[in-house]
C-alpha cells in the first residue's frame, strides 16, 4: 500500500514507539547507517586517521581539546580537520580513528540527541547519551575488525550532579567513565603522561585549557601523527568547554594566546621541566 | 435470505467521511497561527503543560494541530522523522516546510480515502523565513487538501468567526505583543455571538514562536512571567528576548525569569553567521 500511493509518508514514519533516530533509520533506510554497509571481506583500506584528543576536568566543568591533523600512512591528509564536536547543549565528542566513519557517527549522534529532544520534549540524561554512543560504536564492530576503527571520547556536563564527566570507549562499545583527565588517539600515551604532571584538583577553566594545550604539545612532540601548533598558518587546537552555561568552543584568539604562552615557556626548556 | 451488498455512491461515502472528521475536529478548542514582525506566533487554548498542540519540527519549521491527540501526535513524530532524515542525508538548509506539507497532504489524503476512518485532525506547518516575505504557512485538512495561507490561520472548533475577525484586523508587521493580544482576544470570543466573552489567562494558553532572529533552532515556547508581560497591555514588553533563560537545562521555553548572556549554539562547529551562506529555503 505504501509504494502505490505517490509520496505518502512510508509506514516507518508513522510507526509509534521509538524516539531513537538511529532505530528509525535502521528500519527505514539502513544504507544510511555506517554499520549496515557491508565491506568485501579480507581487504584493508588506507583512509585518513584522526589522532589525539585530550579531556581535562576542572571545578564545575570539563574541557575537551584536539589537534588538527589527520594522517594517511606517513602522509598528512589534512592539517586543519576539526575532531572535537559539540553534540548538544551540554555534551561534546572527540574522535580518534578512521576520520570518515567517525565524523559520520558524530553527525548521526548529533541528530540522535536532537531527535530525542524534539520527540520527548526533554533532554537525555548524560548517562543516556554515553550509552547511546556506546551502542553506535558497538554496531561498528564489523568495520572495526577490518581496520576501520572509531574510538571516540565523550564529555559532558551532568546537570544532576553539577560536574563535568568523561567517558571513554573501546572498539567493542565498552563505555568507561574516566576521572580527572583522559586522552585517546595515537599521541594519547604522551598526553596522559603530560597531564599526570600538570593536572591538579581545583583547576579553573583557564587552567584546564592550558593543561589540555600543553598535553597536546607533548603528544605532538613525540608522536608524528599528532599536529603541533602551526604558528605560521595560525592553526590552533580545537578547544571546547562544557559547564553549567552550556557547551561552547573557545574563540581562536583565546586559544592562540594559550598556545603562544605554552610555546614560549618551552623555549630552551623543551621538556617543560619545572 | 442472503444479504445483498447495498450500493453507496462515492459522493455519499466521501461526504459521510468528511462530516465525521469535521465533527471530531469541531469538538476541540481552537488554535491561531499568525505572523508578526519578528516571526510566526502560535496560540492555542490548552491548559495542559505536557500534551502540546504546538511543537518544533526543525530549525525553522513548527507544527500546530487540532483534533484527536493520538492522531496528530503520530503525524508530528512522522514530521520530525521526515525533517531529521532529510537534514541528515542532505543538509540542514535543505529541509523545507513545502516538502513536509506535501508529504502530510499525501498521507492524509490516502488515509481519508483508503482507511476505515479518516484522521480527525487539522494541522498547520509553518516555516519562518529570513525576512517576512519568506514566511510560509500551510494549512492541511483531514482529507489531504493543502492551502498556502498568507499571514494567519485559525483552526478548530470555532475557527470561522476567528478567521473572519483576523481577516479584518490582522495587518503585516504587528509586534509580538499585539499579535498575541489579538489572538487571545479572538480565542476568548463566544462563538455563538450571544454569550459573554471569556478572558483567557496565561495558564490556559499554550504559546510558542518561530523567532526569525535566532540562529539555528528558532522555535521557543513562551510561558510564565514573560507570557504575562507580553499579554499585559500595560507592560512595555513586546517581543521575546534575544537570548534564552539563564537556568541550566533544556532551553526550549522562555519564561523571562532571568536571561542569559550569550546563548550557545551547539552542533555548529563555529558560531553561526546570520544571513551567511545558509541559503533561503
Amino acid at each position: 500500500m505504501t509504494g502505490s500511493s505517490g509520496r505518502r509518508l512510508p509506514d516507518a514514519f508513522l510507526a509509534p514507539g521509538s524516539s531513537s533516530f538511529t532505530e528509525f533509520v535502521g528500519a527505514h533506510d539502513p544504507g544510511l547507517l555506517p554499520s549496515r554497509r557491508p565491506l568485501p571481506p579480507g581487504t584493508t583500506l588506507d583512509a585518513p586517521h584522526g589522532t589525539t584528543i585530550v579531556t581535562v576536568t576542572y571545578a564545575g566543568g570539563v574541557v575537551m581539546a584536539g589537534d588538527r591533523r589527520a594522517t594517511m600512512g606517513s602522509l598528512i591528509a589534512n592539517r586543519d580537520m576539526e575532531k572535537v564536536f559539540l553534540t548538544d547543549e551540554y555534551s561534546a565528542v572527540g574522535i580518534a580513528g578512521t576520520a570518515g566513519i567517525a565524523i559520520e557517527l558524530v553527525r548521526l549522534f548529533q541528530v540522535e540527541l536532537e531527535h530525542y529532544e524534539k520527540i520527548e520534549g526533554a533532554l537525555m540524561s548524560l548517562e543516556g547519551k554515553a550509552n547511546r554512543l556506546a551502542s553506535m560504536i558497538r554496531s561498528n564492530l564489523g568495520l572495526a575488525m577490518q581496520g576501520l576503527t572509531v574510538v571516540p571520547m565523550f564529555a559532558g556536563y551532568d546537570l544532576e550532579a553539577n560536574l563535568g564527566r568523561i567517558f571513554s570507549y573501546d572498539v567493542t562499545g565498552g563505555c568507561y567513565e574516566e576521572h580527572d583527565h583522559h586522552s585517546v588517539g595515537s599521541g594519547s600515551l604522551f598526553a596522559r603522561g603530560s597531564m599526570k604532571k600538570t593536572w591538579h584538583a581545583g583547576l579553573d577553566r583557564a587552567g584546564a585549557v592550558s593543561v589540555a594545550v600543553e598535553a597536546l604539545y607533548d603528544a605532538a612532540d613525540d608522536d608524528s601523527a599528532t599536529g603541533g601548533p602551526d604558528v605560521s598558518r595560525r592553526i590552533w587546537p580545537t578547544v571546547a568547554s562544557l559547564d553549567v552555561d552550556g557547551a561552547a568552543f573557545l574563540p581562536d584568539d583565546d586559544v592562540a594566546s594559550v598556545v603562544e604562552a605554552v610555546v614560549a615557556a618551552r623555549n630552551g626548556n623543551p621538556g617543560g621541566a619545572r | 435470505m442472503t444479504s445483498m451488498p447495498f450500493y453507496v455512491s462515492p459522493e455519499q461515502l466521501m461526504k459521510d467521511r468528511a462530516d465525521f472528521a469535521r465533527k471530531g475536529i469541531a469538538r476541540g478548542r481552537s488554535v491561531v497561527v499568525l505572523g508578526y514582525d519578528g516571526g510566526i506566533a502560535f496560540v492555542a487554548e490548552n491548559p495542559s503543560r505536557s500534551l502540546h498542540k504546538v511543537s518544533e519540527i526543525y530549525d525553522r519549521i513548527a507544527f500546530a494541530a487540532v483534533g484527536k491527540y493520538n492522531e496528530f501526535e503520530n503525524l508530528r513524530v512522522a514530521g520530525v522523522r521526515y525533517a531529521d532524515l532529510r537534514g541528515y542525508s542532505y543538509d540542514r538548509s535543505d529541509v523545507a516546510a513545502r516538502g513536509l506539507a506535501n508529504a502530510y497532504a499525501q498521507t492524509l489524503g490516502t488515509v481519508f480515502t483508503q482507511e476505515s476512518k479518516p484522521y480527525e485532525v487539522e494541522i498547520v506547518v509553518a516555516e519562518v523565513g529570513r525576512t517576512p516575505d519568506g514566511d510560509q504557512i500551510y494549512r492541511l485538512t483531514y482529507d489531504g487538501s493543502v492551502a498556502d495561507e498568507h499571514g494567519f490561520v485559525a483552526m478548530g472548533g470555532a475557527a470561522e468567526p476567528i478567521e473572519e475577525a483576523l481577516q479584518e484586523r490582522w495587518v503585516e508587521g504587528l509586534s509580538l505583543g499585539d499579535a498575541l493580544a489579538l489572538a487571545v482576544e479572538l480565542l476568548g470570543k463566544d462563538p455563538t455571538g450571544n454569550g459573554a466573552d471569556r478572558q483567557l489567562s496565561a495558564d490556559q494558553l499554550e504559546v510558542a514562536v518561530l523567532d526569525r532572529n535566532r540562529p539555528r533552532r528558532t522555535f521557543r515556547r513562551i510561558a510564565g512571567p514573560l507570557l504575562e508581560r507580553l499579554l499585559s497591555p500595560a507592560d512595555p514588553t513586546s517581543d521575546v528576548p534575544a537570548t534564552d533563560d539563564d537556568s541550566p537545562g533544556h532551553h526550549d521555553v522562555l519564561t523571562g525569569d532571568s536571561v542569559r548572556d550569550a546563548s550557545t549554539n551547539p552542533e555548529t562547529q563555529r558560531p553561526d553567521v546570520l544571513d551567511g551562506d545558509d541559503s533561503e529555503s
